[in-house]
């Protein structure tokens, strides 16, 4: 919403300057977006009389000129407009301005040769339009030294507010100007409206065509015929403040219309009565019908859109634009001004899905006061009887105006207990009162009536709002909020939150960048990740690369590494711990954290070194990563299970899947399968883990936090190898467990310290060696029992894996 | 000069040749093993007389002991000797470099790291963390927070839709955080304090905005929390994360659907060089919207607004941390560029807490 100070002082009587305008209007809610004051930005420049004009020496196309800027002192000034004459007024800039039009700050310069002290300027130099042909040429009469802002009325700031869609009433600078006044800055001008006494016959009745429940679509529409008017262009005053504001004049009529769209918040449209064929009707559009409208364009329109057409069809959208083949011009000569309300919702909607954004949608799809539509109708006829002659009609009303009116049951108490402070109730009352609100009664409890511009206002907090946006949220002393007693101790986060924060601080420790990826993804990406369904996908995606919400983090990591591999950083690291869906609903969204490494970006670090070049990542750096993962968040891993193999992106045979049971699974790590690399166009070596956090078990609840106490062994524990000789295809990890399973009581630890094929093992066999650590418990063992042990874990390796000890 | 001084000069000079192990041990054995000069003279002293004992015992035993010390502080000399010489060899090349350790390799994401932050001041003053999910019903996120169907204030906000399902619902992605708000109120009793982060969608893409980005919602519900008591949390909140000693705060008279009264907060600061600085300045900065919850809103929760009140704010988490961190666009946030990730993130075990200060 824009309006000039000027304009604003025709509503309020203040000799505030625009700085407390300014800050005032934010500090009640209508916060400033910007201010354009010419008369600052323009102040160097004066109006110069140009006393000779002469031949540069050095150059055709320059003359050098004396100029008087109001002091009486000649200055010389080089200019190179082919307009420059002697005796012409004209506008002049001395040395230190800044030129917008051509962004430079001048200074005294010498142009080929002869010294110029300013400049004289053109339209397009000052920032105003883009007449290039000249320097301004002004009128003779124009005061020598006046600063041109003053000289050419630009000196009326611009203010722009940023109006918040609650405020219909400050859709006009009548209510912005009440605002104020509540908030003491002058006093809100009211003028006295008499109505308007029509002549002759009224137009004809219009006709609201709609079902019942469609009645509130246009409940109320008045009409006027002004006969034998002259339509010009409208005068002066009128024109500067539209064109200040950036609309452009059109014709007098028009211009009555926009000039009180803002400055009453009331739109209006005006028909020229001679093209409008019988009466008018106000219904719903039909399929089919289209308009041609005033901005130029063709809209085709359906039922949805609110029309008023008359034996031609369409002639206007209802509150939004007019059409072209009804509007008004030079010729007209009777004029129809409607002044009519509409539907706040339809407005929106017919607005939106047109794409069609005017000062009357602006105002109508917030709320337009209902009871200034016939004051405002006569307040535009009697614009129009100023400007244009004619007689007026009597006005012909439709429909009923809606109710508008609030009782608010208010406890002056309300805005203590909502808002801190006290104020007292005489200033609580003014406020209201000034802004417009009756109120009726004397005791605690008071009722509050609301104005009809006020539909934003329903109930006591409403009120409270009012109260302290005006006395200023400032005086709100800050208030320590009291400790939540009951809180203290307790944890703050749920588990869940606990070891999100933790799996990101653990892998990072690892040497893993965090990334933060869209939660969508390509579709064709999410497909290959188990997603992909239907109740996932965006129905209006912001780009075709961002449609469906992810089922994985992984496709995110792996194009997102792709990408800095492509940049020339091929050897990366990056995790994500963050939200994955299964399904729409809150229960299908899962926490998982989620690694990738790529190239030799191993644990140890990556690429050649000295000491020796890191090897390219493989499966058991992402194993590596998702169990220190698992240890950082304190699973007990005694019962985890590492199976072969793994969700259809990983390699089969270079995969395993993470869980405590066949029906708790939590995650998978292993190499990227190739097909999947195929897909995403993705080169060199990928691995990758993901666990879904919420899916791993959590640590029972114990009724005390003292841990089991510590046994130790006075007693050196011993080691043993073994070389056992088995099935290539047998996992090591069953040759683990068999020898784990022989002894349970001594052994502390198994470590696997050799895998070999070749020379010395058969065909189709590996060599799997692991060294036993034996902790005696009650006493140093004797030989024969270490003999006996390592009998036992021979036989029970060899029982559960076939094998045999290696000779 | 008696035998006995000839013996020990000649001893002496031999262990002060010795200029080795070997050569050193020659000369102890020579003069004190079993048939060395000086164990032979010891055996002397049995067969004498007690008076020629007394004399010469003395004399023997001492030159014992004198050539015993020789040969030691000899050895010791010699040992050391041998040590300076081992470590004379002994060289590395220490400039050689050594690979990075993980734990200077890693990186924690802005947006982690301040939630984080914003998590430990909140805790603090009694605050515990509320989650929602991103995909919402239109009730959550719209109609339960008083945007009534049509109002304009929905189309402020861009929404993501997914396919309408069998009953023509649509889901969206949540435009705010603020449907947590009403999942907690629908879930718990009063006293409610709150904050839930968490990531938020509109459809909307440029310099400054982002279809995905992230926010933080805070929630206070009980029967006397007012808007003073909202602004002594937000101004504890933002002295603290921008760890200044005082920051100037301006509340703006505002409009959301699901607060009344509602403002909007800026922050005083300075912009010289382009390098915001808290706490100083002439310039106002946006920060973050709040209000006191909307009596509509209690009552969609099953809340009586006249005896049930609170407050509610909500603010850019991505946004402060550009604000704090001089990040200057938001789309390299989401990019993964490894580059950007290591200068602009923090070290793992920059772990944010009131203890040690939000940051080292």
């Amino acid at each position: 919403m824009k309006f000039t100070l000027s304009w604003l002082k025709e509503h309020l009587d203040t000799e505030a300057p625009l700085d407390t305008v300014s800050e005032t209007l934010t500090r009640i809610g209508l916060e400033v977006e910007g201010i354009e004051d010419k008369a600052a930005a323009l102040a160097p420049y004066v109006v110069a009389h140009v006393l000779t004009a002469e031949q540069h020496p050095n150059a055709d196309r320059l003359r050098v000129c004396t100029v008087d800027a109001g002091d009486g002192q000649p200055l010389q000034v080089v200019c190179g407009a082919p307009n420059a004459r002697a005796g012409m007024k004209s506008v002049f800039a001395p040395p230190g301005t800044y030129v917008p039009g051509k962004n430079i700050t001048l200074s005294v310069g010498s142009i080929r040769g002869v010294e110029s002290r300013g400049m004289l300027c053109s339209g397009a130099e000052l920032g105003l339009g883009d007449d290039h042909d000249g320097i301004l040429d002004l009128p003779a009469d124009a005061p020598t030294g006046q600063p041109y802002a003053l000289y050419a009325k630009l000196d009326d700031p611009v203010i722009e507010i940023n109006l918040t869609p609650n405020r219909p009433d400050c859709t006009s600078i009548h209510g912005i100007a009440r605002d104020l006044a509540a908030a003491g800055v002058g006093t809100l001008k009211r003028e006295a409206m008499p109505p308007v006494r029509g002549e002759g016959d009224g137009p004809l009745p219009v006709a609201l065509e709609f079902e019942p429940a469609d009645k509130g679509l246009c409940p109320y529409f008045a009409l006027r015929l002004v006969r034998g008017v002259k339509n010009g262009p409208s005068p002066e005053w009128m024109q500067a403040r539209l064109r200040a504001i950036g609309l452009r004049p059109i014709n007098a009529l028009v211009d009555i219309t926009n000039y009180l769209t803002f400055d009453r918040g009331r739109p209006l449209h005006v028909f020229d009565a001679a093209k409008v064929k019988g009466a008018l009707t106000v219904r719903r559009a039909r399929d089919g019908e289209s308009l041609k409208a005033l901005d130029g364009k063709t809209y085709a329109l359906d039922d949805g859109i609110v029309v008023i057409a008359d034996e031609n069809g369409p002639e206007s959208i209802g509150g939004i634009i007019g059409g072209e083949a009804s509007g008004c011009d030079a010729e007209t000569v009777d004029v129809l001004i409607e002044s009519a309300l509409w539907d706040p919702v339809n407005i929106a909607q017919s607005g939106r899905r047109l794409g069609i954004i005017t000062d009357a949608r602006y105002r109508f799809e917030r709320g337009v006061d209902p009871v200034f539509a016939l004051p405002g109708l006569d307040l535009a006829t009697r614009l129009v009887l100023d400007i244009c002659g004619g007689t007026p009609s009597p006005a012909s009303i439709t429909g009923d105006l809606p109710e508008t009116e609030r009782v608010i049951d208010f406890p002056w108490t309300e805005t203590r207990r909502l808002a801190g402070i006290e104020l007292s109730r005489a200033e609580m009352k003014v406020t209201l009162e000034t802004l417009g609100f009756h109120v009726a009664g004397a005791g605690d409890r008071v009722k509050v009536l609301t104005p009809s511009w006020r539909p934003d206002v329903e109930g006591k907090a409403d009120l409270v709002e009012e109260i302290i946006r005006i006395a200023g949220l400032d005086r709100i002393e800050p208030k320590p909020l009291s400790r939540n007693d009951e809180s203290i101790g307790k944890a703050v986060l749920t588990p869940l939150q606990k070891r999100t924060r933790v799996a990101k601080r653990a892998l990072a420790t690892r040497g893993l960048v965090e990334a933060v990826t869209w939660s969508f993804i390509p579709h064709d990406d999410a497909v290959l990740f188990g997603g992909g369904k239907p109740d996932l996908a965006l129905a209006n995606p912001i780009a075709a690369d961002l449609s469906d919400m992810r089922p994985s983090l992984v496709p995110g990591l792996l194009r997102a590494a792709q990408r800095n591999a492509d940049r020339g950083y091929g050897d990366v690291a990056l995790f994500e711990v963050g939200q994955c869906f299964e399904t729409d609903q809150p229960e299908g969204q899962s926490i998982r954290a989620t690694a990738i490494r790529r190239g030799t970006a191993r644990h140890e670090g990556a690429g050649r070194h000295w000491e020796g070049a890191a090897a390219p990542v493989d499966a058991f750096e992402a194993k590596a990563d998702a169990l220190a993962l698992l240890t950082a968040l304190g699973v007990p891993t005694g019962g985890l299970q590492i199976v072969a193999g793994g969700p259809g992106w990983l390699h089969p045979g270079r995969s395993g899947t993470m869980q405590f049971g066949p029906k708790n699974q939590i995650g998978y790590f292993g190499e990227i399968h190739p097909r999947v690399m195929k897909a995403l166009d993705l080169k060199g070596t990928l691995v990758a883990f993901e666990i879904t956090l919420d899916a791993v078990p959590l640590p029972k609840h114990r009724p005390t936090k003292v841990k089991p106490a510590l046994a130790l062994s006075d007693f050196q524990p011993i080691s043993r190898d073994f070389a056992f000789v088995v099935g290539r295809d047998v996992a090591a990890g069953d040759v683990v467990k068999a020898a784990q399973a022989a002894e349970r009581k001594l052994i502390a630890g198994i470590d696997v310290f050799d895998i070999y094929e070749g020379a010395g093992i058969p065909e189709g066999a590996k060599s799997v060696a692991i060294a036993v650590r034996l902790q005696p418990v009650e006493r140093t063992l004797t030989d024969a029992e270490i003999e006996a042990v390592t009998g036992k874990i021979v036989a029970e390796v060899a029982r559960k894996t076939g094998a045999t000890l290696r000779g | 000069m008696t035998d006995l001084d000839t013996l020990e000069g000649d001893l002496l000079g031999q262990v002060g040749s010795a200029s080795d192990e070997a050569s050193l041990d020659a000369v102890r054995v020579a003069a004190l093993g079993k048939k060395g000069s000086i164990s032979e003279l010891l055996k002397t002293l049995g067969g004498m007389t007690p008076e020629e004992r007394k004399e010469r015992g003395p004399l023997i035993n001492g030159l014992r002991d004198r050539v015993q010390g020789a040969i030691a502080t000899r050895r010791e000399a010699l040992a050391e000797a041998a040590l300076e010489a081992r470590l004379s060899a002994e060289r590395i090349d220490i400039t050689l470099p050594v690979r990075d350790a993980p734990e200077s390799r890693g990186r924690i994401h802005p947006i982690s790291q301040v939630m984080d932050e914003i998590t430990a001041i909140f805790a603090d003053m009694g605050f515990s963390v509320a989650e929602g999910p991103d995909i919402e019903t239109d009730d959550y996120n719209f109609t339960a927070l008083n945007f009534p169907p049509g109002h304009p204030a929905r189309e402020m906000h861009d929404t993501f839709f997914l396919a309408p399902d069998h009953n023509g619902q649509r889901k969206v992605l949540r435009t705010h955080t603020s449907p947590v708000q009403i999942r907690t109120m629908r879930s718990q009793e009063p006293p409610i304090r709150v904050i839930c982060p968490g990531r938020t969608y509109r459809h909307d893409s440029d310099q400054t905005h982002t279809p995905m980005f992230h926010q933080v919602e805070g929630l206070v519900i009980d029967k006397t929390a007012t808007i003073a008591n909202l602004k002594w949390v937000l101004e504890e909140f933002c002295r603290t994360f921008f760890e200044v000693d005082a920051v100037k705060m301006r509340f703006r008279p505002s409009f959301f659907p699901f607060t009344e009264p509602s403002a909007e907060v800026d922050i005083q600061c300075s912009r010289k060089g382009g390098e915001i600085r808290f706490g100083e300045g002439t310039d106002w900065l946006e920060i973050l919207g709040c209000g006191m919850v909307h009596p509509n809103v209690l009552r969609n929760c099953g809340y009586d607004p006249d005896f049930v009140q609170g407050f509610a704010f909500g603010m850019g988490i991505d946004r402060i941390a550009m604000l704090k961190y001089g990040t200057p666009d938001l789309r390299p946030f989401f990019e993964a560029d490894v580059r950007w990730l290591e200068h602009y993130g923090f070290r793992p075990l920059d772990i944010p807490s009131l203890v040690a200060g939000l940051t080292s």
